[in-house]
């Protein structure tokens, strides 16, 4: 058994029996207004806090990693995406890592077998982390919609993408009106598992994990879970929960009698996630903006970059130099700049 | 602490061997004869006015630190995160992924879990979670935290000089993490604490004090090129006159004194030099060489940035002294990288050199214009290009050859084009490696960065093997029997690592094979190549080969 | 004699060498192993591959002629890596004694007649065979680093210097670089 993943599990297994317990003894206030305000309230100023931290530090060289032909010659053809000399360049490559994990995409090699390209096992990791990077955004703007009314067309125009997939079981005496499925929470939920499972089965990926980078996976997981559950099997009082969700962001926060005990826990457990964020290795989505090897430009003989914090230092000069060795230098016909005998006399002068 | 000696048991039960299911921060270092390299000289160490010099080694339990050492380097941290924000990001961003794991060409081949990139850079980040974050001080082991103590010190040492800087790792990570912003930094913390290798800290101080690494003295260094005047006069006919510190000269020329002064690097001296005669001769260009400035390597960058920016100062100056109009760059990587990437910012602006014209063929080199300094193979292939060199590529015909791309010209700079441009309008025989063994994702000599000593020998292998496996397969598959370089590291250590990988093979930099197939006026018949080998024993010798 | 079992054994070609590559990556740590099994690429991962191309060798070599060239060709990449790897010569070489247990618990039905355990001795010698193969291959390797470290500085910097005469009569230390 590993102690990390077991940890990382039990703190997400607490924070549900917290919730629970909570919302079952009447604390509904604290679980439903008081955690959310300060769970974003965290977020906010911690997530700006570390930005704002990063931008503090200098950034004294230019040092893109150069991942293509440098610009030289009009004869040449220059890797504009991978070792950018124009700021759009550098955009795309922003924009390429950003959305589409292209430096991820680099691990995968392809083949040219028989006439049929393979990928390697490795494609697994990029496909899974863009499959739960964006289940995760859908789900995200999904949810937009308990937080403003009305509806936007945009919101429901996503659902309804999302939403193409409609299991409805409906025997006669069985009225199971199965509310549209969402592909986004399925592919979220094997996302969050593929990764999960990775971590745990590959031995090096084990090897370098902390229970750190577990619990993001399990209360994501959890998050998505009991979102399913709530929509398909446990449901709630959808209108309350909207009625409490609209509460909190007009700053008229009520709590709604008789939305159940799982979307406490479901929301407790986003709180957890949202409090957790500035201070775990998720503010990698910030990160990845300011990430120095990525988003300069290649170009760095032709513009001069000026580092900040530049100080003076000891050098040893010319003069030095020459001063040690003017002997042996003229000796092997080498040119001076003092020749020896005006050497010999400032040094004369001197004493 | 010591060299891990097998006791009788061990190795009984090594035969039995289950590997450690430790984890990684339980399983304590261990310094490997082999794999480390001496400890610096103190009185090396002393010449550049770096901290605590003292001999110390690395095998014994004491490493005689100063009492605040661990006060140092919290404080040194600090310092570093506040003015490199590379090193803050990436001490918060990575989310071990895993995708580096396997892209570094030292743990590929020693197969050591820590030498996984993202583990190398876990063992400053676990002492930056318990130091700089409060949660990482709270959960402690469980975040990955641990305070700072000797083992760990020790670790980052034997870790942090297993690293050759060489960012291939970066290329693979999604937010680009490089590792070798993380060495970097670590390496300067160790230095804080006086912890250097050897092979650095002395051709750094002889670099400072002497003008190159090899602590070569004015007189000695131009009785080298002397020799090389004779040498190229036996062999072509044609006697060359370099310049030495020649004010008013065109172009101030600089390469790594290991070309100057270690073979076969010494064959590319003459290369360099038999190109600018005839440059001279028959367009009249000068070009001069300098003593005091006689080192493009920067051993600085292995120590940290401002000893770099120490040793890196003497191009301008000596450029500015001497009043040439731009600085011309020999064949080397990581002098190539400080040059593209930090000279300008450290040293700059050089506004009193000209953005460099190639006054032969009228070419502005544009992507010089701001810190005034052209690659040779910049230089060489627009040469070529305006047809302005007179070449007889068939004298390289014994050769076939393959480049190996020099980590730092590919991933800190980006040149790939000019070189494999010259070498293919030189020699006939010209064939890759493997694609995801070259360009961008080459794979390092294994010894980089100053990890290029005598003593860690079975390091330099190991780390070599990715690269000497793909030399073998073109030597395997197409006979290759050179391979080209643009390092003076790589010219200096990669005749060792093949003769072990794919004996056979020998090493040769671009501008000996441009030098081979040029033609001087009022040459001999040059029927042997630069190193007086005879061209047509060796091209029935590389016929015979292929035959087989 | 032993005829019956290797045949018996060249049948079962890919279980044993797939066995016998597992464990000849057990010289390694857990993680590594994973990669050094895992990843195809001869290119990325060399030690995986050149560890494959030995181990089939050699087991053709076992079943077939033992040719000592042959033999010598298929251990050579597998042992010029293992001893640069900070192995002990012990466990760089293990992985050929392996071969027996592999193949003990796989052909155990043999053991059991006294005709079956005399072919069963007799390609336990062989293995013995390729074992002494593997320590020679190894020791050249060694030696082989050796010559290259005492060299390596003679061969570059002080030949630059002898050509140039710049070394006199005594040498003496050869130059720190």
């Amino acid at each position: 058994m590993n102690r990390k993943y077991m940890f990382a599990f039990i703190a997400v297994l607490v924070l549900f029996l917290i919730a629970w317990i909570g919302a079952s003894i009447g604390l509904q206030w604290l679980f439903g207004v008081a955690v959310p305000y300060l769970a974003v309230l965290i977020f906010v100023v911690g997530f700006t806090r570390k930005v704002l931290g990063w931008s503090r530090s200098a950034v004294p060289f230019a040092i893109p990693t150069t991942g293509g032909q440098a610009k030289s010659f009009d004869w040449i053809q220059d890797a504009k995406l991978d070792n950018p000399s124009s700021k759009f360049g550098v955009f795309m490559r922003m924009v390429l890592e950003v959305f589409a994990f292209r430096s991820l995409f680099r691990n995968t090699r392809m083949k040219l077998k028989e006439g049929k390209l393979f990928y390697q096992l490795e494609i697994f990791l990029w496909v899974g982390a863009l499959a739960f990077h964006y289940a995760f955004l859908t789900v995200v703007l999904r949810h937009m919609r308990f937080f403003l009314e009305p509806v936007p067309w945009c919101l429901q125009m996503l659902e309804t993408v999302d939403s193409f997939f409609r299991i409805e079981i409906i025997y006669p005496q069985f009225q199971f009106g199965l509310p549209a499925v969402y592909l986004s929470g399925i592919v979220l939920l094997a996302a969050v598992v593929y990764l999960a499972v990775r971590r745990i089965v590959i031995p090096s990926v084990r090897y370098i994990s902390l229970a750190s980078d577990y619990f993001p996976l399990i209360l994501i997981f959890g998050i998505a879970f009991t979102g399913i559950m709530m929509r398909y099997v446990a449901k709630i009082d959808i209108n309350a929960a909207k009625q409490l969700t609209l509460g909190l962001v007009t700053l008229h926060p009520t709590v709604p009698d008789g939305i159940g005990a799982i979307f406490y826990i479901h929301l407790f457990f986003v709180c957890t996630l949202l409090a957790y964020f500035p201070f775990s290795k998720l503010m990698h989505l910030g990160g990845i903006f300011l990430s120095p090897t990525r988003n300069m430009l290649g170009n760095t003989r032709a513009y001069r970059h000026v580092n900040p914090w530049n100080y003076p230092v000891h050098v040893h000069s010319y003069d030095e130099y020459e001063e040690e060795f003017r002997e042996k230098m003229v000796e092997a016909g080498l040119p001076v700049d003092k020749p020896l005998e005006a050497a010999a006399e400032t040094a004369a002068g001197k004493e | 602490m010591a060299e891990a000696k097998p006791k009788p048991k061990d190795v009984l039960d090594q035969l039995n061997y289950q590997p450690p299911r430790a984890d990684w921060m339980d399983t304590p270092v261990e310094i490997r004869k082999g794999m480390y390299c001496y400890a610096s000289n103190p009185k090396s160490v002393a010449t550049l006015g770096l901290p605590n010099a003292r001999p110390w080694n690395p095998t014994d339990e004491d490493w005689k630190l100063p009492e605040n050492w661990q006060q140092i380097i919290h404080e040194g941290f600090k310092e570093r995160l506040e003015r490199f924000r590379s090193f803050k990001v990436f001490m918060d961003i990575c989310v071990r992924c895993g995708a580096c794991a396997d892209k570094c060409h030292y743990f590929i081949g020693t197969g050591d879990p820590k030498n996984m990139p993202v583990l190398r850079a876990e063992l400053l980040r676990s002492v930056y979670r318990n130091d700089f974050s409060r949660m990482g001080k709270i959960l402690g082991k469980l975040n990955g935290a641990r305070p700072m103590s000797v083992n760990v010190l020790k670790e980052w040492w034997y870790y942090l000089f297993q690293c050759s800087e060489c960012r291939r790792c970066s290329l693979f990570c999604p937010y680009g993490i490089d590792t070798a912003e993380i060495t970097i930094m670590g390496r300067e913390l160790l230095n804080l604490l006086g912890l250097n290798i050897d092979w650095i800290a002395t051709p750094v101080s002889n670099c400072y004090m002497n003008g190159n690494h090899l602590g070569i003295q004015p007189h000695a260094f131009k009785d080298m090129l002397d020799f090389f005047v004779d040498d190229i006069e036996e062999k072509t006919g044609v006697r060359v006159k370099p310049k030495y510190m020649k004010k008013g000269a065109d172009i101030l020329f600089i390469t790594p004194s290991g070309d100057v002064f270690a073979d076969p690097g010494t064959y590319t001296a003459m290369g360099y030099m038999m190109l600018f005669h005839y440059l001279e001769e028959k367009y009249g260009l000068d070009i001069t060489w300098s003593t005091y400035a006689s080192e493009g390597g920067n051993f600085g960058f292995f120590t940290s940035h401002e000893t770099m920016k120490r040793l890196n100062s003497k191009m301008y100056a000596e450029a500015k002294r001497l009043k040439v109009k731009w600085i011309l760059g020999g064949e080397c990587g990581h002098m190539w990288r400080v040059i593209n990437q930090y000279m300008d910012t450290m040293n700059g602006p050089a506004d009193f050199l000209d953005v460099p014209v190639n006054p032969i063929t009228g070419t502005r080199f544009e992507q010089a214009r701001s810190n005034k300094m052209v690659h040779i193979t910049e230089f060489t292939a627009d040469l070529i290009r305006n047809g302005k060199l007179d070449l007889t590529p068939s004298r390289n015909d014994y050769m076939k050859v393959t480049y190996h791309d020099s980590c730092n010209p590919a991933r800190g700079m980006g040149l790939f084009e000019e070189p494999r441009y010259v070498i293919q309008n030189v020699c006939n025989h010209f064939y890759e490696m493997p694609p995801n063994t070259i360009r961008e994702q080459t794979f390092c000599c294994g010894s980089g960065s100053g990890l290029n000593a005598g003593e860690n020998m079975e390091l330099r292998l190991a780390g070599g093997l990715p690269r000497g496996n793909a030399v073998k397969h073109v030597q395997d598959s197409y006979g290759v029997n050179m391979l080209a370089t643009i390092c003076a590291i790589d010219r200096a250590v990669l005749p060792t690592l093949v003769d072990y990988w794919a004996p056979g093979v020998q090493v040769t930099g671009v501008h000996e094979m441009v030098a081979n197939a040029l033609n001087l006026s009022g040459q001999n018949e040059r029927s042997t190549n630069l190193r007086g080998e005879e061209i047509e024993d060796l091209k029935a010798q590389s016929e015979g080969n292929a035959d087989e | 004699m032993a005829e019956g079992l290797v045949n018996l054994i060249t049948k079962q070609r890919p279980t044993v060498i797939s066995k016998w590559f597992d464990s000849a990556i057990h010289a390694y740590a857990a993680d590594t192993a994973a990669f050094i099994q895992s990843q195809k690429d001869p290119f990325a991962n060399p030690v995986g591959s050149q560890t494959r191309n030995s181990v089939e060798g050699l087991f053709d070599q076992l079943v077939g002629g033992m040719d000592a060239g042959a033999i010598h060709a298929c251990l050579d990449p597998v042992m010029r890596i293992r001893a640069v790897q900070n192995l002990t010569p012990a466990q760089a070489t293990a992985f050929i004694f392996a071969l027996k247990k592999i193949l003990r618990d796989m052909f155990d039905k043999q053991l059991k007649d006294a005709e079956g355990m005399r072919s069963f001795l007799e390609v336990e010698s062989r293995i013995d065979r390729l074992g002494l193969a593997a320590f020679d291959v190894y020791m050249a390797c060694r030696e082989k680093i050796y010559e290259l470290k005492a060299n390596e500085t003679r061969n570059r910097t002080f030949k630059a210097f002898e050509r140039a005469g710049l070394i006199k009569k005594d040498p003496g230390k050869v130059p720190d670089a």
